[in-house]
């Protein structure tokens, strides 16, 4: 088989076992990365909420935020399993097409 | 590693913008000379990865999580402009999709990411990797410290970014506007767990494949590497 097929298969495994990023976290007590908390979390860490960080930190509403859908905040970790995986495949989806595209303007002439 | 909005304030935003749009504009230059029609799939698949692998996070037990970043893999196949063009392609969907990493921060971010991971990474692995054969062990050995160093050296820089905004912004009573630790905080924490955890994923990461790629396919380790 062609070590490109192979990479892409490598892919589809690393999509599927994915979840292991957010159970295992979990199974660890383990909780938001340093410097990536929300406003509840970063009041009750320094004491209070700093105001430019308070009027910024809403400034974009993701479509799917932390790899979920919106409102599966307090699903079970199956349901957020699920959503992480459906993530991974939209998102390289979406990685692919822009990069094929990039790909295509950036190689135009063959060696 | 992914800063997101609110954490850096406009200067630190704005800087880092204006440092990386030079960067992008060289390296599309670079890549569109040297990329081949045939190495485009890979492109997407160094950015696919990069992706992915950046959602497994690995627990600190009791405190917080990181993930490796897998650029540094991207950077020795592909070399470091062209990982640069898909690390940035990742980050930019992290960002804009996911809501991982501020969109305010993307310069930043890519700055740390996808500039300075495959960069400071790629020529540690050329330099550790100097004239050894393709399937020799040294590669293995050389591949696994540029990940180790890649990416410390990336969170390095995070902990810098994020650790100046108590010095850049704050109230007249000291309260700080962004982020609210200061060096002192910052730099260690971010350094100490990637040092201490981070570090090792992103190098076992890299040391495995290179390792798998010297048994099913040496060519592909002298080619995009080799080039630049």
């Amino acid at each position: 088989m062609k070590i490109i097929n192979r990479f892409w298969i490598f892919i589809g495994v690393l999509i599927v076992l994915s979840p292991l990023g957010l159970l295992l976290p979990d199974h660890f007590k383990a909780g938001t990365a340093w410097g990536e908390w929300g406003s509840d979390e970063i009041r009750e860490l320094a004491g209070y909420l700093p105001a430019g960080l308070n009027s910024l930190s809403d400034l974009w509403k993701a479509p799917m935020p932390d790899y979920a859908f919106k409102g599966w905040e307090d699903k079970p970790l199956s349901y957020l399993s699920f959503a992480y995986i459906f993530s991974a495949v939209v998102g390289i989806l979406l990685i692919v097409l822009v990069t094929l595209l990039l790909g295509k303007f950036f190689s135009k002439k063959e060696e | 590693m992914h800063i997101p909005d609110g954490y850096l304030g406009p200067v630190t935003c704005g800087f880092f913008y204006a440092v990386m749009l030079p960067i992008w504009t060289i390296a599309a230059k670079i890549v569109k000379k040297t990329l081949k029609v045939k190495q485009v799939p890979m492109l997407a698949i160094g950015a696919a990865f990069s992706f992915v692998i950046m959602m497994f996070n690995v627990p600190i037990p009791g405190g917080t999580t990181g993930h490796a970043v897998g650029g540094v893999l991207v950077a020795i196949l592909l070399g470091p402009w062209a990982a640069c063009i898909a690390i940035t392609v990742a980050l930019v969907v992290q960002a804009l999709l996911f809501g991982d990493g501020g969109i305010t921060a993307i310069g930043a971010n890519c700055f740390n990411m996808a500039f300075i991971l495959p960069f400071a990474g790629y020529y540690i692995y050329k330099a550790v990797s100097y004239k050894s054969a393709v399937n020799s062990s040294r590669r293995i050995f050389a591949a696994g410290l540029a990940g180790y160093l890649g990416i410390n050296i990336a969170a390095f820089f995070a902990g810098l970014e994020f650790g100046l905004q108590p010095l850049l912004h704050h109230t007249a009573s000291g309260q700080a506007l962004y982020c609210p630790y200061g060096l002192n905080v910052a730099l260690p924490v971010m350094l100490g767990e990637h040092l201490l955890i981070f570090g090792w994923v992103e190098a076992i990461v890299t040391a495995l494949v290179i390792k798998y790629l010297q048994k099913q396919d040496a060519d592909i380790l002298g080619e995009g590497g080799s080039k630049q």
